[in-house]
């Protein structure tokens, strides 16, 4: 390591103020007390269903399709989340199945 | 009494869904306190750096810049780069958050894209308090990240079994909730704008860069459908 302790503790620092900067930026500039603008409220509530859209394919976004595992063993580990959860509706038993359907894909077949 | 009734009873709503993501965060948890052990730091590192940074992908990042040269500058623009995501979370969790006092600011601190996606889309029973529902998601992700990281930090060495291919169970979790709202709902443009964004950005600007451009793809696009969306809404209404 070439830094001295009071140097890694300022990085670490910057990098709480950073995320927490991400975190807590929408809340300073809309506070609780006065009335958020429309156009915020209009994005409250259309960005959830987007954002997780986002956080999906952020998962997924390691993977290649055109060598190695060609995207196998995650396109069958979601389609069997979604077939799973469409069958029975129920969220530990989907994600539990996917899963372990990838797990095996992944050190087995794979 | 009742009142302690009133936090039992949100507990035990809360932890049923934040089971997958135990699983996940102890086994991503503990891969990070083994990444920090071969990288020699001393234990305590994986341990406060979980405490206090809470987030997972910048974590492992800070674990390179800490063997770098000294820039804490570039250490924050980067940091903001790579979270710049949880801008959404906020904006979606700033009617949500409203009214829950001090907790609030827990709420905030901890709102990683696991507790994000839980808050936004629980229906929570009428009878539990939301506050306490919300705080308890939120502490109970943050807890298992952290015992995650002890348990790797200082017993890595030893897990019994071949844990490849466990961290699917976040991805797993995330194409859950988007599946329920995407069935909840009568209107699917988010999910498709959401989606197809993304796909967009990731093909044009690769994996590591395409989070920022994603977010304003979705704003440039929620932004044009709005008044067709509005009118929408207010003639439902």
């Amino acid at each position: 390591m070439t830094m001295s302790v009071t140097q890694q503790v300022i990085t670490i620092a910057m990098v709480v103020l950073g995320t927490m900067l991400t975190r807590f930026l929408p809340f300073i500039l809309f506070p609780a007390g006065k009335t958020t603008p429309d156009y915020i409220r209009y994005l409250g509530r259309v960005l959830p269903t987007a954002v997780l859209g986002l956080l999906v394919i952020y998962c997924l976004k390691d993977v290649t399709f055109l060598s190695g595992t060609y995207g196998i063993p995650e396109m069958v580990g979601v389609a069997s989340v979604v077939l799973i959860h469409f069958w029975k509706k129920n969220m530990l038993l989907s994600i539990a199945s996917g899963t372990v359907v990838y797990m095996v894909m992944i050190q087995v077949v794979f | 009494m009742t009142d302690r009734n009133h936090i039992t009873a949100a507990l035990r709503s809360a932890f049923p869904l934040t089971i997958p993501i135990m699983a996940g965060f102890i086994f991503l948890g503990i891969a990070y306190g083994i990444y920090m052990n071969s990288l020699g730091f001393h234990p305590i590192y994986p341990i406060l750096m979980s405490l206090v940074i809470y987030s997972g992908s910048m974590e492992f990042l800070a674990a390179t810049l800490l063997l770098a040269t000294f820039n804490p500058l570039y250490a924050l623009v980067l940091t903001i780069m790579v979270n710049a995501r949880h801008i959404f979370y906020g904006i979606s969790m700033l009617e949500k958050y409203k009214g829950m006092g001090k907790k609030k600011f827990y709420l905030i601190y901890g709102l990683s894209d696991e507790a994000f996606s839980i808050n936004s889309t629980a229906d929570i029973p009428r009878h539990i308090d939301r506050g306490w529902f919300m705080f308890f998601v939120t502490m109970l992700n943050h807890g298992y990240w952290v015992v995650g990281s002890i348990i790797g930090a200082y017993f890595g060495a030893f897990i019994p079994f071949n844990t490849e291919g466990l961290e699917f169970v976040l991805t797993a979790l995330f194409v859950v909730i988007l599946m329920d709202n995407w069935m909840k709902e009568k209107n699917h443009r988010s999910a498709g704008i959401g989606l197809c964004c993304s796909v967009i950005c990731l093909v044009i600007f690769g994996g590591d860069l395409f989070i920022i451009p994603t977010m304003f793809a979705i704003l440039a696009v929620l932004t044009i459908l709005r008044k067709p969306h509005e009118k929408v809404e207010v003639s439902t209404v």
